[in-house]
């Protein structure tokens, strides 16, 4: 009887690394089609909403773009901690404490040159965003404490603490009792594209992108980081400070995720403000997953992302509950998970004799 | 020789074959492993499986255990057709396998092990009535073993033990070893060779996977000898003898590297007082340690793996700290020195784990290269690296120190073992150490490339480096090394010139046999 | 405070643990089997809304049960084919299971969002012992679910100690290898725990949703899966501790709840952190007083294939 059976390939596939994300897309649509079938929606119409308003128009795509900055931002940032398999799961946290430091400048400086307040602005969300990650590193680097649930845990007390902020000491009196600040002064406004909401975030993405690519690949530093996240024996043997090195890795990607943060509330918000972000830190990981590590393939998926969730609130007029991205999302990661093993093996048709 | 491909009539010709193997295949990736083998163990036989590293002896067995699965062949016990899909078949046709890591929980006791998986208790475990039946097995095959004692507090020679107790316990009648003294003092090698003589008496059939000649001779009833995959010849052996066997397992003169040579006197490098070092989990692992390495010498030591060998070649090299004591190198204490200023006062190392610790897994030849130098100014333009010179300088490597790579940009984890060892061995060399500290520089490698990495070793000897070699096979400590340190429990207990002493000393030694007249 | 109030409290920490203690060793099993499943967030949710989902349609809360327990195990099974059968990361496969759970909890609970659970457990009425004063109140007027939990508990202690099918499950979560080499199928080991591990966890999120707060609330867990998995590392892998440690923080829950009402001023938001951040204090000591890998299986995370060389 012809069997199905999984062989070890003597090289990685590249062609299996570029088909299996794209199949792993298409397959989880494949699946969000049935669900929503069974569901008793209809799939074509809520698919069409969901391109249309994602991709439809210049608008919607501006507004994918918007959406999909944080991504990439917060992906980079996540990239570089995942490279050392330090899993900071807490990008969501370190993005609410750089806007909660970010808006915290711009509330207190109100009415400084742009010039002066923007880059203060992103110190600040940075180094908040750092503290955040700092934290987790530091237990990682003396003690060892599983870093998974320690940044897990933080997101909640920072979601907690900007909670705290808007309905409380930071609240605008004029609010109507909407657990928002007050608006920051147009200095404390990142510059936009046009009419559009698309703002200099995009560019910073893009800087970011190209530094890490050139950090990772070319430098001591970028080097070290390499060895440490495959083994830190050889790291030791190598002689490099695997210690400081996570405390480092650490701090730098919850400070990048800070400044996500800070160009959300620079960017678009223009104000410190309740759930502030609808979950950028965990699709993010996806995000990183899906494009391999890679910064650039970051910024590509980051964008297909940003279309989801565009997508995801244009069809709630529909009457679809935005929770469909998150179904899409959580079944992308798990064909890519799933494809990831015909890297490494193929699958053969073995003919068994008969017994 | 005549090589009677099968061995009818030699041993009983009423008796039919407990394991009859026909026509087996089996490939890996890149390599053939077994090649059309045939292979028979009779009753009550004691039959060495003969072969180099890399000669495919380990994976016919995994196939005769259920562990692999061959490409086509047939296998017979006691002349019934089976298939097996599992290790699980094959126990339960009394096949059972020892490997060379041992497949034993650390965190159970003796009798855990022994029992676990059996299906003879149901439900509830009575840990009293397991480690009495654990306790009957052992006395009954003189194997000596705390049946409530944990797996992780064993020496490797006891958890042999278990491994043994846990195929009687399954009344198997096969029982295949794999390389099993590797990892025994000489003394312990003895009690095994009774042990397996007593269930040979008992009708029980053993399979020895090895490539040491010494035992075959010593302990073997029949020998099959396999060369790259294919079964080269078989006798019983009354018939053979050990150039013979030389002669079937590597079908070429083997030429030892000339080690011996007139002793000279270099002066002394490096000298160690009083080193003490901790292990991983915080235990004293190196004790009191004292010693003078001199240039041009090869000082090996000799131990069962695991008294501090490791840990004091770390310690030397700068990966582990020095609790107390000295390290002085050319008069100089360093022993608060990091690796990287080691590296730059010419004290280079070889790990024992080539993978992991050695080599990065996953990460390119390219990369690998410069893992102990990646810092060096000569490989960046400015503040990034400079590919081109990277490359040269693998290219270098590669080229003298003969790494046969198909692609400098694939990851290293698609390398053999022996270009693995080239690889690393060249990087070190390279850097033009002055003392070149090397832990189980040959295990698992097969003679050709063992005996390359010892031409490397001497070469370097004779440039006047200062070599401590960590070794598990004191054959080859003989041929190689100029003194030998005996580690036992942390501390060196005797450290003698290889002319002047003998395998039976340092074996006792190495046990921690009392000395006298110390 | 007085005595009445702290009996009060007493009997909302063992509630307020009830949750956690199901999850927290639903995921211990799994982990003794090496698989580490990071989605028990998206488990519970799952649970909770088919439980609460099933229970309003039907009207029996023992249906809502089953439902957990199924939308539990259904999709830890996901987990266990991407983890072992196809060898994915298990950290990421877990956090796409939390994502996941997230998500189909949250579109099936559309339309139930903000409603209240009409068909609740009721408090057993243990005759004798619940007539014991102070005693009485805090442990013996309790749901069904509330004894359920500790016998499940308990049961995991016997079953993983001193029965072979713990040694067995054991075996596969230390070293695959012997376990294969004794003729145990480690996947189907595997399987079975890591679904068997769900359908807990969904236990645990029907808790929540029928009894605990008795409505439907999007991402209504609100991290308690997260602290039954650092639970785990807590109890080090023990069941017994782990009873101990879901009381605890139970007890930090509870006491979160009671703060103000005992005229301490405190800004709400500062108690609603309360709990995660025991959580990291006691994680952060936990493992600088052990080692962190102390008492953790040995192949925890790590995918097993026979034929890897």
């Amino acid at each position: 009887m012809p069997k199905l059976k999984l062989i070890k390939r003597e090289n990685e596939s590249t062609m299996a690394r570029l088909v299996v994300p794209v199949l792993s897309i298409i397959m989880a649509f494949g699946c969000g089609w049935i669900f929503l079938a069974l569901s008793g929606y209809y799939p074509e119409v809520v698919f069409t909403k969901m391109f249309n308003g994602a991709l439809g128009s210049p608008y919607a795509i501006s507004e994918t773009i918007v959406k999909a900055v944080p991504l990439m931002i917060t992906g980079l940032a996540i990239s570089l901690a995942f490279k050392m398999k330090l899993w900071n799961i807490g990008a969501e946290g370190q993005i609410y404490m750089g806007a909660f430091a970010a808006s915290g400048i711009a509330l207190a400086l109100g009415n400084g040159s742009p010039y002066i307040l923007i880059p203060l602005m992103m110190i600040a969300g940075f180094a908040a965003g750092a503290l955040w990650g700092l934290i987790p590193g530091l237990l990682k680097a003396y003690w060892q404490v599983n870093e998974t649930i320690i940044t897990l845990m933080l997101n909640y007390i920072a979601i907690y603490w900007v909670d705290y902020l808007v309905f409380g000491p930071w609240k605008d009196p004029n609010s109507m009792g909407f657990p928002l600040t007050p608006i920051f002064s147009p200095a404390a406004q990142l510059p936009t594209w046009g009419d559009s909401r698309v703002h200099l975030g995009l560019v910073l993405a893009g800087i970011i992108a190209i530094s890490f690519y050139l950090i990772v690949q070319y430098t001591r530093w970028g080097y070290e980081v390499r060895v440490i996240g495959e083994s830190s024996q050889a790291a030791r043997y190598a002689g490099m400070n695997v210690a400081r090195n996570i405390m480092l890795v650490m701090l730098i990607s919850g400070g990048i995720a800070g400044i996500a943060g800070m160009v959300e509330v620079a960017g678009i918000t223009h104000r410190l403000q309740q759930g502030l972000s609808p979950g950028y830190g965990y699709t993010a990981i996806i995000v990183t997953w899906l494009a391999r590590l890679n910064p650039f393939v970051i910024i590509i998926v980051a964008f297909l992302f940003g279309a989801l969730l565009v997508g995801g609130f244009a069809v709630q007029i529909v009457g679809v509950s935005f929770s469909i991205t998150q179904i899409l999302q959580g079944t992308i990661l798990f064909f890519l998970l799933a494809g990831e093993i015909f890297l490494r093996y193929k699958l053969v048709l073995v003919r068994e004799e008969a017994d | 020789m005549k090589a009677a491909l099968y061995h009818e009539g030699v041993v009983n010709l009423k008796q039919i074959p407990v394991i009859e193997m026909k026509g087996i295949n089996k490939r890996f990736p890149g390599v053939i492993a077994n090649d059309n083998i045939s292979f028979r163990v009779y009753p009550g036989e004691i039959h060495a499986l003969l072969g180099e590293n890399g000669a495919g002896k380990s994976t016919l067995m995994s196939i005769l255990a259920g562990l692999y699965r061959p490409d086509s062949g047939t296998i017979k016990v006691q002349g019934k057709v089976v298939r097996f899909h599992s290790p699980r078949q094959a126990l339960e046709e009394g096949i059972g396998m020892i490997y060379q890591h041992f497949r034993l929980v650390n965190n159970f006791t003796v009798a855990e092990n022994v029992v676990l998986g059996s299906g003879n208790i149901n439900w509830s475990i009575n840990h009293e009535l397991i480690e009495k039946e654990t306790q009957r097995i052992s006395q009954n095959y003189g194997l000596k073993i705390n049946p409530a004692a944990r797996v992780h507090q064993l020496s490797l020679g006891e958890q042999q033990r278990v491994e043994i107790l846990k195929m009687l316990y399954r009344g198997c009648d096969i029982l295949i070893m794999d390389e099993p003294t590797t990892v025994l003092t000489p003394g312990e090698v003895k009690e095994l060779f009774q042990v397996l003589r007593m269930m040979s008496r008992q009708g029980k059939s053993v399979v020895l996977i090895t490539h040491k000649l010494n035992e075959v001779m010593e302990i073997a009833d029949y020998v099959t000898v396999l060369r790259r995959g294919r079964v080269v010849g078989d006798d019983r052996i009354e018939n053979l003898d050990e150039g013979l066997l030389t002669r079937m397992m590597v079908a070429r003169e083997v030429i030892h590297s000339q080690a011996r040579r007139d002793k000279q006197d270099g002066s002394m490098i490096l000298n160690i007082n009083n080193l003490e070092v901790k292990g991983d989990r915080g235990n004293t692992a190196v004790n009191n340690v004292s010693f003078d390495l001199h240039q041009g010498e090869i000082l090996a030591i000799a131990g069962v793996a695991g008294n501090g060998q490791k840990e004091l070649v770390e310690a030397l090299a700068g990966l582990r700290g020095v609790v107390s004591g000295s390290v002085k190198y050319e008069g100089e204490e360093i022993k608060n020195h990091n690796v990287k200023s080691r590296i730059a006062s010419g004290i280079n190392m070889v790990p024992e784990d080539r993978i992991g610790m050695g080599l990065v897994p996953n990460l390119s030849v390219i990369d690998n290269s410069i893992l102990r130098s990646y810092y060096k100014e000569e490989f960046y333009s400015g503040w990034l690296l400079n590919y081109k010179r990277v490359r040269s300088y693998t290219d270098r490597i590669i080229k003298e120190y003969d790494v046969f790579i198909s692609d400098s940009r694939h990851p290293i984890n698609y390398l053999s073992g022996g270009n693995l060892q080239k690889l690393l061995l060249g990087r070190e060399i390279d850097q033009g150490p002055r003392v070149l500290l090397a832990a189980y520089p040959v295990r698992g490698l097969d003679v050709a490339a063992a005996e390359g990495v010892y031409d490397l070793l001497l070469k370097e000897r004779d440039k006047g480096t200062a070599i401590l070699l960590v070794l598990e096979d004191l054959d080859d400590i003989f041929r190689i090394a100029d003194r030998v340190a005996v580690m036992y429990q942390g501390c060196i207990r005797k450290i003698l010139d290889v002319e002047k002493t003998s395998i039976d000393e340092i074996g006792s030694i190495m046990v921690g046999a009392e000395l006298t007249g110390v | 405070m007085d005595i009445t109030a702290l009996s009060a409290l007493l009997a909302a920490t063992i509630i307020a643990g009830t949750p956690i203690l199901f999850a927290a060793t639903g995921e211990l099993l799994a982990e003794r089997s090496g698989i580490l499943n990071l989605g028990v967030e998206g488990m519970m949710l799952v649970g909770a809304a088919f439980g609460f989902i099933s229970t309003v349609n039907t009207g029996n809360h023992w249906l809502g049960i089953l439902a957990a327990l199924a939308g539990g195990g259904f999709i830890a099974s996901i987990h266990a084919l991407v983890t072992i059968t196809l060898r994915g990361n298990q950290v990421v496969s877990g956090l796409a299971l939390t994502i996941f759970g997230s998500g189909l909890s949250g579109f099936l609970g559309k339309n139930y969002q903000g409603a209240p659970m009409p068909y609740q457990f009721k408090p057993l009425n243990i005759p004798v012992l619940g007539d014991i004063p102070f005693l009485g109140p805090v442990f013996f007027h309790h749901d069904a679910m509330v004894y359920l939990c500790i016998i499940i508990a308990t049961a995991m202690w016997y079953l993983l100690y001193k029965t072979m099918w713990g040694l067995t499950i054991r075996s596969v979560g230390e070293n695959p290898q012997a376990a294969d080499a004794v003729g145990i199928n480690v996947a189907r080991v595997r399987y079975f725990c890591t679904i068997a591990g769900g359908m807990m966890a969904g236990l645990g999120g029907a808790y929540i949703s029928l009894v605990y707060a008795p409505t439907w609330q999007e991402n209504m867990t609100a991290g308690r899966g997260w602290i039954a998995v650092a639970l785990v590392i807590f109890a080090l892998w023990n069941p017994t501790r782990a009873i101990l440690g879901a009381y605890l923080f139970g007890g930090v829950e509870a006491l979160t709840f009671r703060l103000q009402t005992m005229g301490i001023n405190i800004s709400s938001f500062f108690l609603a952190m309360f709990p995660y951040i025991v959580t990291i204090l006691v994680l952060v000591l936990v493992t600088i007083r052990r080692r962190q890998d102390a008492g953790a299986p040995e192949a925890l995370g790590l995918a097993y294939d026979r034929e890897e060389r």
